[in-house]
Formats: structure tokens, sequence, C-alpha cells
């Protein structure tokens, strides 16, 4: 509201500024606290953590919490296996979004509704309502505890979100574009890899780090189909760990810190490709 | 390369009633894999909750009484009463805090103060979102533990020692504390969703409402909200549906309890398939929960395309 009238008076003033950012800044930190209060205490010995509680700053950098984690879950083999099911899950879920989103948002295709609910039915869902059946039907083709049955199963619902985002963005695709494509003729195919992927490529990279994001944060399926050891992925190691047996409170965080760690390095670099997507877009 | 403009051959015509079928071939794999996943499982699971069935042997027809018994299970009723704080917490209140941190971002931070500082702003907000939930519920229940966690430990520091709490094991605080997870793991979200959206506005829009001389409030008020409104629809559906599937959070968290002040539909559900080897019920409980998410979503999807041809050419 300050910001309001500064503005309006058309100066936007040292102090208004500041404010915000002060503002800004104090949430950001809330919200950031917990990551820091995870960090100051996964490089504590558990018995400063015992006499300082957790909020001192470590007297010397103890890495023997995460390391001795580290080997105790395996957690290398856990990372290839989320990022092996994440990666594939994203790729796979963008192209069929595009496909879909395709014909339902620059088809105009009759039924649009009709064809949006049924797509968006798969992300919608509670996966308790998939859960039995898949589990059965895995089993009856041989996929149960693999990690393809957790990738085909993901990419279906990550696709279903993405075809009910594209379709409304392709909806408000600039038809000259089209228009020209075809008159050149161009057949639908063409257009679409020639003209409509490239211009929406910043969606694109945006609905690319959501579905790679979400599927490796995703616990409850994994959690059930990923039985064995070997195949389990970072969160499931961790909640299966973390229900098995009491830790102590610099385990835990050091455990939180080997979780959080590998997704905020994948969300840095997306964070990047973000950016320039964002960039390229506003050139259009 | 240009190419000239010429009119398409006769033969490579294709009329409008025709194109609308030259699309359905694009849709097929997205079909088939839905077919596979969602819709086959899906009815399946229907099927379940018309038996009794532990899961193993041949499920017993019972017709609708699993459905009887829920409508007389209280446990049932308190999951949806909880369930709608939980959307508070997850929809409502993320999005009206995002609407305005995401206007604030892109329309002052960006432009007086630099762009940079306005996406460092967003990624701090953002990065809850990037936890695996398994990890958010290791880091808040740690944080939030009676005994040795980092939140009463700070209030005793700073002298507020009689407000620390059991957080999550007193009935009175545990929904409390799930519900300020909540909206801390969800703001983000919403946030980089109308920022992301707040790009595709015309800038001329701006300029004009410049010229009329228009204050910061209410070029957000007019033309911002106005612009973006179908992010805030996907968001507001996509937080919602999230806020009533809930299982990871209140799974890692309290289990439900203490005694029922978490329960959520979904890990009833689940209570009922794994602890309780009762699929038919938890398979009712889950068909159910997916009937109020079909309706509500269909409710969304009917505003959104009145809105949209309202709008429309």
């Amino acid at each position: 509201m300050v910001a309001a009238t500064a503005a309006r008076r058309g100066r936007p003033g040292r102090l208004t500024a500041s404010t915000v950012l002060i503002g800004l800044t104090v949430l950001t930190l809330l919200v950031l606290a917990p990551f820091l209060v995870v960090a100051l205490n996964a490089v504590k010995a558990p018995a400063e953590y015992a006499a300082n509680g957790p909020l001192s700053l470590p007297g010397e950098l103890y890495l023997r919490g995460i390391v001795d984690f580290w080997f105790r879950v395996d957690f290398g083999e856990k990372l290839w296996n989320s990022f092996l099911i994440s990666a594939t899950v994203a790729v796979g879920a963008v192209v069929i979004s595009v496909l879909n989103a395709y014909a339902i948002g620059i088809g105009r295709m009759r039924g649009r509704l009709a064809f949006l609910m049924f797509f968006l039915l798969a992300n919608l869902l509670p996966q308790e309502a998939l859960v039995y059946p898949l589990y059965y039907l895995s089993k009856q083709v041989g996929l149960y505890n693999s990690r393809i049955a957790v990738i085909i199963i993901f990419t279906a619902i990550q696709a279903a979100f993405g075809t009910y985002l594209l379709s409304s963005v392709f909806r408000d695709f600039p038809r000259q574009l089209l228009e020209a494509a075809a008159m050149d003729g161009a057949g639908k195919w063409r257009v679409l890899w020639k003209v409509v992927v490239p211009t929406s490529w910043p969606t694109l990279s945006v609905l690319f780090t959501f579905f790679f994001i979400w599927t490796w944060n995703e616990f409850f399926l994994p959690l059930i189909f990923l039985i064995s050891n070997d195949k389990q992925t970072v969160p499931v190691a961790l909640g299966v760990l973390q229900g098995d047996r009491m830790m102590d409170a610099t385990t835990t965080s050091a455990s939180a810190l080997l979780g959080i760690v590998p997704a905020v390095l994948f969300f840095l670099i997306f964070q990047r490709t973000l950016t320039r997507g964002v960039l390229a877009g506003a050139v259009k | 390369m240009v190419k000239p403009l010429t009119r398409p051959h006769p033969g490579t015509r294709v009329g409008a009633r025709k194109a609308d079928y030259g699309y359905v071939a694009f849709l097929l794999p997205g079909i088939v894999l839905f077919l596979a996943v969602i819709v086959v499982p899906l009815l399946m699971n229907i099927g379940i909750s018309f038996t009794r069935w532990s899961g193993v042997g041949t499920p017993e027809w019972i017709g609708f009484d699993n459905y009887d018994r829920l409508l007389h299970d209280t446990n049932f009723w308190i999951s949806f009463r909880n369930i709608g704080f939980i959307i508070l917490a997850m929809a409502v209140l993320p999005t009206l805090l995002g609407l305005f941190l995401a206007a604030v971002l892109f329309d002052y931070v960006a432009k007086r103060i630099g762009p940079r500082t306005a996406s460092v702003f967003r990624s701090g907000l953002y990065l809850p979102q990037v936890l695996p939930v398994a990890v958010t519920g290791i880091v808040w229940g740690w944080i939030l533990h009676p005994s040795y966690g980092a939140l009463n430990s700070i209030l005793e520091r700073v002298g507020l020692g009689a407000l620390a709490q059991n957080w999550l094991g007193d009935p009175a605080y545990a929904l409390l504390s799930v519900m300020a997870v909540m909206v801390w793991f969800q703001l983000g979200y919403p946030v980089v969703m109308f920022m992301a959206g707040l790009q595709r506005v015309d800038p001329e829009l701006y300029e004009a409402a410049d010229l009329d001389g228009a204050g910061w409030f209410q070029r957000f008020t007019r033309i911002a909200v106005h612009q973006i409104k179908p992010e805030i629809y996907v968001v507001l559906v996509t937080t919602t549906i999230a806020a009533l599937k809930i299982f990871g959070q209140i799974f890692v968290l309290t289990r439900g309890g203490p005694g029922n002040a978490t329960l959520v539909p979904s890990y009833f559900a689940y209570q009922n398939f794994f602890e309780k080897a009762d699929a038919g019920y938890g398979s009712a409980i889950a068909t159910v929960l997916t009937a109020i998410i079909v309706v509500l979503t269909y409710l969304f999807l009917r505003i959104q395309t009145r809105d949209e041809r309202l709008e429309g050419s």
C-alpha cells in the first residue's frame, strides 16, 4: 500500500524501495530458515548438539554424520535411481503433453472440454484410487518392483497436467504464425516441430522443470512399487529409514541435508534454463 | 529464410472439417498410455469398492455396504473437516499471498531495483517446493519436536519459553502446525506461476495505464490480476486438488494423529489398504475422494471456459 501511494505520486523514493526490500528479505529468510538450521546441524557433532542445542554455530566441521549416513544407505545408488526415473518421466511427459495439447489447443477439436477432463483426470486422481489395481496389473505383466513401472505411471500422470496447461497456452497461440506456415504448405507435423515447439520453448522448459522435480519428490507410489533396496529413490530410502529406527538429531539433519542438496542443485540448474527461456519468450 | 507467400495447392488444401480429424493422430499415444495407467485401474478400483477383499483370494461382492459404512464412520467425516483446513493452507492462502508477492516482485522489484533481485527472491520462496515430501517431513518433524526441536529451542532462547508446545503431538496444535508447514511448502508455486504469467502481459497495457495516471495498486487489480486469470485458475485448481490428495506430509509428520486430529481421506484410505487389509473399504474411500475431485474440477473448468467465452472474440 505504501508502494502504491509512492508510485501514484510518480516518485518511487528510497524509503519505499528499502521498505519493500526489507519486507521481502525477512519473508524470504523465514522461508529459508529451515534449510539453514538443517545445514547448521548436519555438520555438528552429536555431543555438541546435546550441549548447545540446534542454534549454536558448530565449533568444528563434523562430516562423519553425513559420510556414515551416505554409506549406510548407499546414497549414490539412490541418487542414480531418482535421476533416471525423473529425467525419463520429464522428457516423456513433455512430449506426450505437446502432442495432446497440439490436438486440443491448436486443433481446437470439438468436445475440447471433454478431452481436457479426460486427460486432467489422470493428474487429479488420488493415487490411492489406482494403487491396488496398478499393483495387481504390474505383477501380471512382470513389471512389479521395477523402475519402468514407476516411469510409465508417472509419465501418464505428469502428461495429464501438461496437457491441461499447454492446451490453454496453445489456445492463445498466434494464428498468423500457423496460417503463414500452412500457406507455405507445411503439414501438421512440420507446423508442430518447426513453429509451435520452438515458439513455446519457454513454457516447455518450465513444464520439464516441474515434471522433473515433482517426480523426484514422489513418495507414495515409489514406496509401494520399489520394494527392493537397490531400486529405491532418494525420498523412499530416507522415508523408510526415518520410520525404521529412531535417529538422533544430527543424523536426522544429515539425512535431511542429503535429501535437500540434490533437489536444490537441480533447481539451481533449471533456474538458469528458466531465465533463458523467459528471455527468449519475451523476444517472440 | 522467408519463403514467398503462395496460395496452397488445391490438393493440399485442408478444409476446416477435415482438420478436426487430422489432429486425432496426435492424441493416440496419450490415449493409449492413459487407458493403461488410469482408466482401467480406476474402473477396477470402483469394482473393488463393492467387495469385501483383504487383498488376497477372491473378492466377495457386497454391493453398497462399504459406502453405507462410510456414511456412519466418524473418522470419515473428521477427515473431510480436516481437509477443509488443509485447502485453506495449501490453496487459498498461498494464492492470495502469491498474487501479491508476484506483483510486487514483477512490477516493483524487477523494474525499480533489478530483475536479478526479483529472481533471487522468487528462487528463495520457491525453494521449499523442490524438496521431496519425505524430506520436508524429516526437517519439520525435527524442528517441531517437543524436546530437542529447533522451534521450542528458539522460543526459549528469546524468552518466550512459555509458548513452547508439543506442536505435532498435541491435538490442539497438530492441525495448525501441519497447516503452517503447508503454507511454507506451497507459497513458491503460485509466485513462480504468476510471475511467468505476468511476462505475457502486453507492456503497452501498462504504458496506457500509466498515461491514464493509474497507480501501482490499480494496475495490479485492473491489469495484472485480470490478465493472468488463466494462471490463477490453474494454480487454484491444482493446489486445491493437491490439498484434497495430501498424503506424504501427513504420513511423515503425524500419521493422521494424534488421535484423528490430522486424519485426511487419502491417509484414511491407505490405513484400510495396508494396515487393516480392508481393500474394499479403502477402495470405497478412494472412490468417494475421486468423485469429489472430479466434480470440483468439472466446476472449475466450466467457470474457466465460460469466462474465456465471455472474453473471447
